[in-house]
């Protein structure tokens, strides 16, 4: 009946020139007995046996024409985008999201916030689809307090697409107040219909504009409610190891 | 020859600096001021081994606008070519 404890699931997180939230990722995911992670250099043309790709936030390239513009040409993001195309799981934080929308990983784009200000605060999420591999931790209406910390985090996409998402329930997370209820007020940065996380058609790459990697340890300022995406991506592929 | 891009963003998609300035013209005593947009301007010069024809150069820099310099999701783009 017992068996052996499922192996650790191994993250890779991707080092971009000008990443600079690559280390809270790493730590993030060491603080999880069934994970193992390792930095993916930006030159590197394979992925070195991982088993989930995280996108970190940071500035990459320096942000130089559109956030996420250059990233994409760098030899990992082919190895990247094939990985995505076999079915692998694929995260994208802030400047990581910025770069999946420009390699066409996922849809829409994200634009200046209306503010025309650098946000950095605490906001409240509605997980608005608990059925993907990022959320499978969570249930639907479920509220996560997680920090933002970005100047161009404003989502937006053409309506029909929008649509689209939205009947194939691939709006995962959104901007609300304490109650869950999405509005303006929760709303830090104008994006459509408070959208703060997306995944693509087939829900194996997700991308969002806060940092979950920020909020994995309940002793430190900020809580945990970070550590159930990061959970519901190790939770998936240990029962896809344990069932084949 | 020279090449000069002018990218602005898509019609119907926001504009956060253009509407923030639109705002603080009339401030400075401007009035009928509307439709501000915000956008870049990107000059190269392309002149790739051998020589190109000027209808190649467009498709070439066309190709340029879509798969780089804009981002046709949320940027128009337009450009010139001069010879020379």
């Amino acid at each position: 009946m017992s068996s052996a404890s499922p192996q650790p699931v191994r993250f890779g997180v991707v080092v971009f020139p000008g990443s600079n939230c690559d280390a809270d990722a790493h730590h993030a995911i060491s603080t999880f007995p069934g994970a193992t992670v390792d930095y993916l250099w930006h030159k590197d043309t394979d992925l070195k046996g991982v088993q989930a790709v995280v996108l970190p936030g940071g500035f990459s390239y320096g942000d130089y024409l559109r956030c996420g513009a250059i990233a994409r040409f760098s030899p990992i993001m082919q190895a990247v985008k094939d990985f995505a195309a076999d079915g692998g799981l694929v995260m994208g934080i802030c400047n990581g999201f910025q770069t999946l929308t420009e390699a066409g990983l996922l849809p829409g784009a994200l634009i200046r916030n209306t503010g025309l200000k650098f946000v950095c605060r605490y906001v409240n999420l509605r997980v608005e689809n608990a059925e993907t591999p990022f959320t499978r931790a969570c249930d639907e209406g479920d509220v996560l307090r997680i920090v933002v910390k970005h100047n161009e985090g404003n989502y937006t996409v053409d309506p029909e697409t929008l649509a689209a998402m939205k009947a194939n329930g691939q709006v995962v997370l959104r901007y609300c107040d304490a109650d869950g209820v999405p509005g303006d007020a929760a709303n830090p940065n104008g994006a459509v219909e408070h959208i703060a996380g997306i995944c693509n058609e087939t829900r194996n790459v997700f991308g969002m504009m806060p940092h979950p990697e920020n909020s994995v340890e309940a002793a430190l300022a900020g809580g945990a409610d970070g550590r159930r995406l990061f959970q519901s991506i190790i939770d998936t592929l240990t029962v896809a190891e344990v069932a084949s | 020859m020279k090449v000069r891009v002018t990218i602005t963003p898509k019609q119907g998609i926001l504009d956060p600096q253009g509407v923030t300035v639109e705002r603080a013209l009339p401030a400075l005593g401007f009035q009928g001021v509307t439709d501000v947009r915000i956008g870049k301007h990107i000059e190269l010069r392309y002149d790739p081994p051998g020589g190109v024809s000027a209808e190649q150069a467009r498709t070439d820099v066309d190709d340029m606008c879509r798969r780089l310099l804009a981002n046709p999701i949320i940027e128009d783009y337009t450009f010139e070519l001069d010879e020379g």
